[in-house]
């Protein structure tokens, strides 16, 4: 049940109890309690859209992927300058990953200055903080399983054998 | 002395054949032009999956372009598919077939079926058949100028086919015993021990069996049983498959045929004639269907699993009886309690709440009091579709 729901909230957050119950076979009450039970366990820790800006007429915002290099503590590992540089409301995602550096970051800013100088006066300060690469973002194509061009619309025959 | 017009006029023959004026059209096709003139249909009166052909598929499809990959194929088709389809029903059917004369790749399994029985039925020779069945299979008999014999399906018996009603029908011109299991329109199965009797009757009257497993990985419940693995079956049956129900590719045509060196050479030949061989980009994308498209399959198979739950819970819910299928993507639930008949029923759901379902009749008379409503639609349309008919049904019962 736990699994059916968290792949359902992984199609669609916004899907109705009604119709996730519907599809589950269970009844909504049961839903309700196992979501609640979710969030309360720290398993769902927020449900948001996932946005084409592009599409946006408003000034958009910058984002980069930032690769950071850290000499890992003693006694704590990456963790610590981790936890830190997650900290900064500026970084959206960060993951340790295995490779040439150590950790992976997206930024998200207003200008290029701005997250420019967030990388240069906030990011390589951080005590263990090696070296970092910054790239900009200039197109997303795919984010979260979802593909941000349309493809154009391909009507199926409505009734056929 | 030339002629005059008039006179040539009144003596002119009809320009179409007897066998095909005769003909009727299908059901299904006058249900669609009027379903073609309405807007905000949920359509249920599909036979096809929803899912696009998944994109390791489709890539390979490309690549076969790129690559310049034009031309003609051997008749019987690429020797890389044959071998794969050998492989894979040898794998999943446990019945072995030689690629190099025991397997001919078609246009879909339409195509197979209609050189299937061109190449197996003398004129007046018996073709015994189920219905409900698949809207062609009556239509490609009388082409093939072979006679129709219905075996009549019962809900009482899950659709499947009782032994003793083939036996009821069997004479001296009994020739080929054609099945479809899991079925369009009504998603049943066959028991094995139905099967092993209907085998035990084929060799017994010398029957040539057709059977169409087209939706044979599209099983809920039980194991899928095909009549050639059967012992005394796989020399006088011939296997149809294709690739457009697991794997998303109805447009792509592209169905086999795996049986006797004897059969599949006779069709071959027909096939050679009128077809000469299924498009190439076709062949080798569905090699990559079978290489690779596995794990996509499970994923679209569990999804109408999860979607034939909610479909036929739901119809049960708003008081139309439905068994549960056990495999394709077709409920089939019986709309008798509401006093209408079938095309009554589709004709008055589609103005009235716009959903389109498919009168059971589009499958043979005895599909009367039933419509064919297909699960492959979204679960929203699914629930969207339960409601109007819901409400459908009771503003029945309230008038």
């Amino acid at each position: 049940m736990e699994a059916k729901i968290l792949a359902l909230l992984g199609e669609n957050a916004r899907m109705s109890i009604a119709e996730m119950a519907a599809r589950i076979g269970a009844d909504a009450d049961q839903v309700r309690a196992e979501i609640a039970d979710l969030e309360k366990r720290g398993v769902i820790r927020g449900y948001k859209a996932i946005l084409n800006e592009d599409v946006l007429a408003e000034e958009k915002k910058v984002r980069a992927l930032i690769e950071v290099k850290v000499t890992p503590r003693r006694d704590g590992g990456f963790d610590q300058a981790a936890r830190r540089i997650a900290r900064y409301p500026e970084v959206k995602d960060l993951f340790l990953v295995s490779g040439s550096y150590d950790l992976l970051l997206t930024v998200e800013g207003e200008s290029l200055q701005d997250v420019a100088s967030f990388v240069s006066a906030k990011l390589s300060t951080i005590e263990g903080v090696l070296s970092t690469s910054t790239g900009f973002m200039l197109k997303k194509y795919k984010e979260s399983g979802r593909i941000m061009q349309n493809d154009e619309e391909y009507e199926r025959l409505k009734v056929c054998p | 002395m030339m002629k005059n017009m008039n006179d040539s006029k009144c003596a002119r023959k009809s320009l179409v054949a007897d066998h095909i004026k005769d003909l009727p059209k299908s059901g299904i096709r006058a249900f669609f032009d009027l379903v073609n003139t309405m807007d905000d249909v949920i359509s249920l009166g599909v036979g096809e999956p929803d899912f696009t052909t998944p994109w390791t598929i489709r890539e390979t499809g490309i690549f076969s372009l790129e690559k310049g990959h034009t031309s003609y194929t051997s008749n019987l088709g690429t020797p890389a598919l044959r071998r794969a389809v050998c492989d894979y029903v040898r794998e999943n059917y446990n019945v072995s077939y030689d690629f190099a004369s025991e397997c001919l790749i078609t246009i879909g399994v339409s195509e197979a079926l209609d050189i299937a029985i061109r190449a197996l039925v003398n004129p007046g020779d018996e073709v015994l058949y189920t219905e409900p069945c698949y809207v062609s299979y009556p239509a490609e008999i009388r082409m093939a100028h072979g006679v129709p014999v219905v075996i009549e399906t019962h809900v009482d018996d899950a659709f499947a086919l009782d032994p003793e009603k083939l036996r009821a029908r069997l004479t001296p011109r009994s020739r080929v015993l054609l099945l479809n299991f899991p079925c369009n329109p009504t998603g049943a199965v066959m028991p094995r021990e139905n099967l092993e009797k209907i085998a035990a009757m084929a060799i017994e009257h010398d029957l040539v069996v057709i059977t169409d497993e087209i939706y044979s990985e599209l099983l809920y419940e039980g194991e899928h049983v095909s009549i050639a693995s059967l012992p005394g079956m796989r020399e006088r049956t011939l296997f149809l498959h294709g690739f457009s129900k697991a794997f998303a590719m109805t447009g792509w045509r592209i169905g086999y045929a795996c049986g006797p060196h004897e059969i599949i050479d006779a069709m071959m030949k027909i096939h050679q004639y009128s077809i000469m061989c299924a498009p190439t980009m076709a062949q080798e994308a569905a090699v990559d269907a079978l290489r690779n498209g596995r794990q996509e399959m499970i994923r679209m198979r569990d999804s109408y699993h999860e979607r034939r739950d909610l479909m036929v819970n739901g119809l049960n819910r708003i008081g139309l009886k439905c068994l549960m299928p056990k495999g394709a993507f077709y409920a089939f639930p019986s709309i008798r309690s509401t006093g209408l008949n079938s095309t009554e029923f589709a004709e008055k759901l589609l103005k009235a709440e716009r959903v389109a379902v498919v009168p059971g009749t589009a499958f043979g008379p005895c599909g009367e009091g039933f419509v064919r409503c297909c699960y492959a639609a979204s679960s929203q349309d699914i629930i969207a579709a339960i409601d109007r008919m819901g409400r459908f049904v009771q503003s029945l019962k309230n008038a």
